[in-house]
């Protein structure tokens, strides 16, 4: 893996944060366009607009195929979504770290790392060269987001796909959530691939299937693949700057003394994802009736407020700042590809 | 002349996931305050504690629909399922069932994922008295709307967890996602309860309710998602139809679109009101949504015997 490492450039977050980012140079990776892509659904086996975009390719793929790749749909938790659970045993999207993945399998494991490990066998391994090339994962959220996109903020791929997808799918609006993660730290699906993105849209209740939220993924699905297609066929992708929201850490919900909620989402701040918080702004409401408030020292951007599966993670909602982040051109493929085989 | 009622109980819990009811019961065992009515036992529950432990509709079968008699006088034992073994614990403490020493009045608390809003549900279009109580609800909670769903049906009727009492009531809060609590739905349901405590402490005061009439949706048909060969789901309910509960339906309205995006109208001859549109929990049960006729209902002048 590092000698395929190129030069080393950076990407400005804002005005007061620089992170360094490695892409592999034009003489290595970016001779090649992106032939491996698989879209995952069911993830989360209650998660439906995935589920049924994946059950729906595996009948009639042909919404997968362009003309210089197809991508696999794949469902990745097929336990968890027959059953219309979020997991079995462990939540699979929280299994793709190298402990797991490079245990050894024992007879009473449970399902999700078996199962980790064989998706990290069909898709990677993960931080090899032999790992698919991208990995788009569909998720919902009972969280009032809209459209959201979350990525890792290094992968410059990535997220130029997004912004491609912010100008081809205006309507409605979509937002972008980086996180800064390296190759020890994802633990997601989409990590065992070279190059990566989650799609989550919202609010739907688990264990139901809206056909706005569904034909919506479908749309985003088929404009992610447009974007691959475009670049295998040799498309220039200039330097650009895009507003994100950067993951800061989680707030919990108040709690008693053994663990019970003490309190509710306050009713200012449910369905007000990405909308900004000021210190003092009412969050919480007590079951006692007194209201609890944000004491932060700046402005917040919370998401993810009252997802029903992160009442276990005791996450009442995420925060995030906002900033704007200037992304380098994309190396453009060579003009003559590899034949199409 | 009816009896003043005496015992009162509240049903959180049920359904595990549904968890407005279960917080209000929580809170109410904690501090019991705000539910208590002179001359009244107000007694609140958890039906369902293993599924609410475990986040769960249920365990191992849905404890709303096993309490007919037959499952209630089934022999105790480790075998029966859970909630069956579960019915006959709450038949010993709330009922037994159709006899004289059962509560007078249960509350059983829901939440739905369909939007409809406060709902009321009856299961006899001939109880002037609790006719009486949901009027007195939907005056006080307007202009907030409250509708009544009567599940009054020869064979769609289903043995729910609080027709053990005298009196069973259903009380629905939606849209609300299972696992999630909104503190708006939370106060719905609070105000909900309210209102028929101070009926109920009104009506034992010897207040007189003269003759009323309430709007009611009686249930008429489930609808079935269309379903392919492998009985998945082929079509969804149509963007048209969703979150659109209570709103009259009229044939060639659209009603499902095909995951190919192909639409599907409603048949028949007649308008009806759909109710528990896109319920995460009736996919299993093979129902869509439900449809409704609309009718009135009216209660005779009722009054408290002991005045």
């Amino acid at each position: 893996m590092p000698g395929d490492l190129g030069h080393t450039s950076t990407v400005c977050l804002g005005a007061t944060l620089q992170a360094p980012v490695t892409w592999r140079s034009p003489d290595a990776h970016w001779q090649e366009p992106l032939r491996r892509v698989a879209v995952t659904g069911g993830t989360h086996g209650n998660e439906m607009s995935g589920v049924y975009l994946v059950r729906q390719w595996l009948r009639t793929p042909v919404d997968l195929q362009r003309p210089s790749f197809s991508a696999v749909p794949v469902l990745a938790n097929p336990a968890a979504t027959a059953v219309c659970r979020r997991y079995i045993g462990r939540d699979l999207n929280r299994t793709f770290t190298s402990t797991f993945l490079t245990s050894k399998a024992t007879p009473d494991e449970l399902y999700e790392v078996t199962r980790a490990r064989e998706l990290n066998h069909l898709l990677g391994p993960k931080n090899s060269s032999q790992a698919f090339d991208f990995i788009l994962d569909l998720h919902n959220t009972t969280a009032n987001m809209g459209t959201c996109f979350i990525l890792n903020v290094t992968d410059t791929f990535a997220m130029h796909l997004c912004h491609y997808l912010q100008l081809q799918n205006s309507e409605p609006p979509s937002r972008v959530l980086v996180i800064e993660a390296s190759e020890d730290t994802t633990f997601s699906v989409d990590s065992v691939a070279k190059h990566g993105m989650t799609v989550e849209l919202g609010p739907q209740p688990q264990g139901v299937l809206r056909a706005d939220l569904f034909s919506r993924m479908r749309s985003l699905v088929a404009s992610v693949l447009d974007f691959i297609e475009l670049f295998n066929q040799g498309a220039a992708f200039p330097a650009f700057e895009m507003e994100v929201y950067k993951f800061l850490g989680c707030m919990d919900f108040p709690r008693s003394e053994d663990g019970d909620l003490a309190g509710m989402v306050h009713p200012q701040l449910q369905d007000q994802d990405f909308e900004p918080v000021q210190p003092g702004a009412p969050i919480f409401q007590l079951f006692s009736g007194e209201d609890m408030l944000y004491e932060g020292d700046s402005t917040m951007y919370p998401l993810f407020i009252n997802e029903a599966a992160y009442y276990e993670k005791n996450i009442a909602f995420m925060k995030s700042k906002k900033l704007t982040v200037s992304i380098p051109a994309l190396p453009v493929l060579t003009p003559n590809p590899t034949p199409l085989t | 002349m009816e009896k003043p009622i005496k015992k009162i109980a509240i049903f959180g819990g049920t359904h595990g996931n549904e968890l407005t009811g279960v917080f209000l019961v929580k809170h109410w065992l904690r501090d019991g305050a705000e539910i208590q009515r002179t001359g009244l036992e107000v007694k609140p529950f958890i039906t369902n504690p293993r599924a609410v432990e475990k986040c769960m509709r249920y365990i191992d079968c849905d404890l709303n629909r096993v309490f007919d008699l037959e499952n209630l006088g089934k022999k105790m034992s480790e075998d029966l399922p859970y909630e069956v073994r579960r019915a006959q614990e709450i038949n010993h403490l709330f009922g037994p069932k159709d006899s004289k020493g059962s509560y007078d009045i249960i509350f059983d608390l829901h939440n739905t994922t369909s939007n409809m809003g406060c709902t009321l549900i009856l299961e006899d279009s001939k109880n002037d008295f609790l006719i009486q109580m949901f009027h007195y609800i939907k005056t006080s909670l307007a202009p907030l709307s409250c509708n009544v769903y009567l599940i009054e049906h020869p064979s769609l009727k289903y043995a729910t967890t609080r027709s053990i009492a005298k009196y069973p009531v259903g009380i629905e809060v939606g849209p609300q996602p299972q696992g999630v609590l909104r503190a708006d739905i939370l106060d719905q349901m609070r105000k909900m309860i309210k209102h028929a405590l101070d009926f109920i402490h009104h009506f034992n005061d010897g207040k007189e309710f003269p003759p009323c009439t309430i709007e009611a949706y009686k249930i008429m048909e489930k609808v079935d998602f269309p379903r392919n060969e492998n009985g998945e789901v082929a079509a969804i309910i149509h963007p048209n139809l969703q979150d659109q509960d209570w709103k009259p339906l009229h044939p060639g309205d659209p009603v499902f679109v095909t995951l190919d995006g192909k639409t599907i109208p409603l048949g028949g001859d007649h308008t009806v009101y759909p109710v528990f549109v896109n319920e995460a929990a009736y996919y299993e049960k093979k129902e869509a949504f439900a449809k409704a006729t609309k009718l009135t209902l009216n209660a005779k002048r009722i009054r408290s015997s002991f005045h």
